[in-house]
């Protein structure tokens, strides 16, 4: 099983199988609504070019959201 | 009248950005009612669809919304209409869901919210066309009986799909959703008891108080907006001891429902969804990797920027003269009509040139919502927020914010308007607040002047002033970035904001939605700010025209001896620090009906025979020699170059502008900020001129 790493550290075009998820805080809600959910395959897709947000595909579309939310997302990069 | 209200009413839900708007534009053609919902600033739209057998049906366009659970005033909107919480909205009685049948995990996770409400519900799969040509494959027969309600395949951008819609919509055996879920084990205790609480302190139906209780878990800051009611004292109390319980016991009970939920909709999605074979990247995503790239990306940014404004720039200048020359030939022949009187200049100088110097400006307005539609429509406002948001995180924005504010060098009114985009209420103020301080084209024309003024004919290098031309533009950017950064800081402090933002596929645009789009914003525009505009032109005219002077009096002793004219003097004493005399001060009054009223106001003022104010394109150069001869009392020169320089920076910062103020009061339905902004604008503006002014002078300008 490879190491649990902050989806934030992810690198473009990697996938990653998300492990931990924050139970509370604003925003953490809607990105589980969004299909954000432990067990849910992820791929970064590209970072934006001044460093910040990250753009990510999962269920088949496309979402951005910023390194300080995904710094607590944790996942376990696919081999 | 009877068969609207005996009409059943239909209400179309879905995710932003899955084709609603473009749904309720095929079903409902041009019979449409747009407004707002009262008391928050969301788009209403109403329309009546026929059935197959010709009765009227009502639809309703909710808001897109990701959930119930909403996040943003456009989804408590929606929520609230669907729980049938608003009185000024009939509770639907059946719901049409569209999904993006490309993506048909998400979209369902609202439909399957919608599914608990206990109505009959239609589910409408959309772009079936990209399904297809991306290779998969959705089995509609085994969606339908799985969830035991019509599925019905469409496009609706070509309509495919839409007669069978009709004809779904025409049943009156429309069958409620099959409960395929159920409410996991460690909640399912509280949910029955703030369902039986809410059935019998709330009065909420029992099928709808079950909604309401699973709802009640997931809408954590429960955005309240006005129109909607609030919980009884007793589901309140039962609400929060379950909470406290949960959260002793370290139990995740929103995480619990909105895993339970994803669960069962993947169970779905995996028998009904045969995934085509992985193909290489699509279009969109080529498309992405040039618009989104480190280098590429900013330069497709400013193409398409400049373009927009190059295109505003030439193409509204030939409607804009004909609006202008109408304008005029409407107050010739009122002139002419009626017997000469003050109810005549009234309509002809106050009524008619006050918002006729408004509606000049529509065609600029109704190009830049035109673009503002398209760029939304493609899916490209998604790209350049994601590419700017960085920037505007500087300043505690987020990247929606940077088209608005983009929009507002051409015209602060759709900039303001295109703000509903934001969905934090707070940063979409602070957007507004700052909006107006870039710098528009209405304060072109002062800028020509002054800079006329200032610099001598061909003396100077035109490159001279097209720098400072520029530089004025530079000016009012920081200083709508420096008070965005000082609201968030203060007045409108709140969380960080998030960029949780859906980057939808590229499509080519609906023309004929984003046309509808454009002509409903600037209906709206013209229907709100029409009042308060017309109210302040009335105003205006009044405070210039009255105390009547003689009758031999000239145009420049009238305005001296009116009210406008006394009131330039009574507030010489507050712009004399800045440089300013009372003539000048008379300009800054009459002015605020619209920047650019400055150039012919003043060339009434200076007494320049014959000038065309309602030419655009009249020659300043008689104005520029009068501006150069103007003197004070004591004899120094009026319009030194430092004091057409502090007149180009009051301009830049002061809140000149009523549409503004009118669209403002629309937007955030209240005087309360309107009036803060004129206040913080033009106090913004007299103390930089006033140290612009003083340090020049001290300096030796």
């Amino acid at each position: 099983m490879a190491a649990e790493i902050r989806l934030s550290e992810l690198a473009a075009g990697k996938a990653a199988v998300i492990r931990s998820f924050p139970k509370s805080g604003s925003g953490f809600l809607r990105l589980r609504e969004m299909g954000l959910l432990p067990g849910t395959t992820v791929t970064l897709v590209r970072v934006a070019p001044l460093g910040d947000p990250i753009e990510i595909k999962l269920r088949g579309y496309l979402l951005t959201l910023r390194k300080s939310e995904a710094e607590h997302i944790g996942v376990e990069p696919a081999p | 009248m009877k068969s609207e209200s005996t009409a059943p009413v239909f209400a179309i839900v879905g995710n932003p950005n899955c084709g609603k708007s473009t749904l309720f534009n095929a079903l409902t053609g041009l019979k449409q009612k747009v407004g707002n919902y009262p008391g928050v600033t969301v788009e209403k739209k109403q329309g009546t669809a026929y059935s197959q057998h010709g009765l009227p049906l009502t639809v309703i366009d909710l808001p897109g919304a990701y959930s119930l659970a909403a996040r943003s005033p456009d989804e408590a909107v929606t929520r609230d209409v669907l729980l049938g919480r608003r009185a000024d909205t009939p509770t639907p009685d059946r719901i049409i869901c569209l999904v993006d049948a490309t993506n048909l995990e998400r979209n369902l996770y609202l439909v399957h919210q919608v599914m608990d409400l206990g109505r009959p519900v239609i589910l409408a799969l959309n772009m079936m066309d990209l399904v297809e040509a991306s290779g998969m494959t959705i089995r509609i027969g085994r969606l339908q009986t799985a969830l035991g309600i019509p599925v019905i395949p469409c496009e609706a951008v070509n309509g495919k799909g839409l007669i069978e819609l009709k004809l779904a919509m025409s049943r009156t055996d429309l069958p409620l959703p099959r409960h395929a879920w159920d409410v996991p084990g460690a909640i399912a205790a509280a949910v029955a008891e703030l369902q039986a609480s809410l059935a019998l302190n709330d009065g909420k139906s029992p099928l709808s108080a079950r909604a309401e209780a699973l709802l009640l878990l997931t809408d954590q800051d429960s955005i309240r907006v006005a129109g909607s009611t609030p919980l009884s004292a007793r589901t309140a109390e039962i609400l929060a001891t379950w909470k406290k319980r949960w959260e002793a016991e370290g139990m995740d009970w929103a995480g619990t429902l909105v895993n339970s939920r994803y669960e069962a909709i993947g169970r779905l999605a995996a028998e009904v969804v045969q995934p085509g074979a992985a193909s290489g990247p699509t279009v969109s995503d080529r498309i992405d990797s040039v618009v989104t790239h480190p280098l590429w990306g900013w330069l497709v940014l400013g193409v398409v920027m400049t373009l927009i404004f190059v295109s505003i720039f030439t193409l509204a200048e030939y409607p804009m003269d004909w609006i202008g020359n109408g304008v005029s030939a409407l107050a010739g022949w009122v002139k002419g009509a009626l017997a000469p009187g003050d109810l005549r200049d009234l309509l002809t100088d106050g009524a008619i040139q006050g918002v006729g110097t408004i509606v000049t400006f529509l065609p600029q307005i109704l190009i830049l919502f035109f673009f503002i539609g398209l760029l939304e429509n493609t899916g490209y406002m998604a790209r350049a927020a994601f590419i700017m948001d960085r920037m505007m995180s500087r300043v505690g924005l987020n990247g929606r914010s940077f088209i608005p504010l983009l929009s507002s060098y051409a015209c602060a009114i759709p900039g303001i308007m295109a703000t509903r985009t934001i969905e934090d209420p707070k940063d979409r103020l602070t957007t507004i607040l700052v909006a107006p301080l870039m710098s528009c084209s209405a304060r072109l024309p002062v800028y020509l002047l002054m800079i006329a003024a200032m610099m001598p004919g061909n003396l100077v290098p035109l490159a001279t002033k097209v720098g400072l031309m520029l530089f004025m533009y530079a000016i009012g950017t920081f200083g709508a970035f420096g008070f965005a950064w000082l609201f968030k800081r203060t007045l409108l402090k709140g969380a960080p904001p998030l960029m949780i933002m859906e980057l939808p596929p590229y499509r080519l645009p609906g023309l004929k939605d984003v046309a509808m789009h454009m002509v409903q914003r600037a209906g709206l525009f013209l229907k709100r700010a029409g009042t308060v505009i017309l109210g302040i032109s009335i105003i205006l005219w009044f405070l210039s025209t009255y105390p009547k002077s003689p009758a031999t009096a000239t145009q420049t002793q009238q305005v001296e001896h009116s009210f406008a004219g006394r009131a330039g003097h009574a507030i010489e004493p507050l712009i004399k620090p800045i440089g300013f005399d009372w003539r000048i001060g008379i300009g800054l009054i009459s002015s605020f009906a619209a920047r650019e009223v400055f150039v012919s106001s003043t060339a009434v003022v200076f007494s320049v025979e014959n000038f065309d104010a309602t030419n655009d394109h009249a020659d300043i150069a008689p104005l520029r020699v009068a501006l150069r001869h103007a003197r004070w009392p004591d004899g120094r020169a009026l319009f030194t170059p430092l004091v057409c320089l502090t007149l180009m920076i009051y301009y830049v910062f002061a809140m000149q502008c009523m549409s503004t103020i009118a669209v403002v009061r629309r937007e955030t339905n209240s005087w309360r900020w309107p009036i803060f902004q004129t206040l913080y604008m033009t106090g913004a503006a007299w103390i930089f001129s006033f140290i612009i002014y003083q340090v020049g002078t001290a300096i030796g300008f």
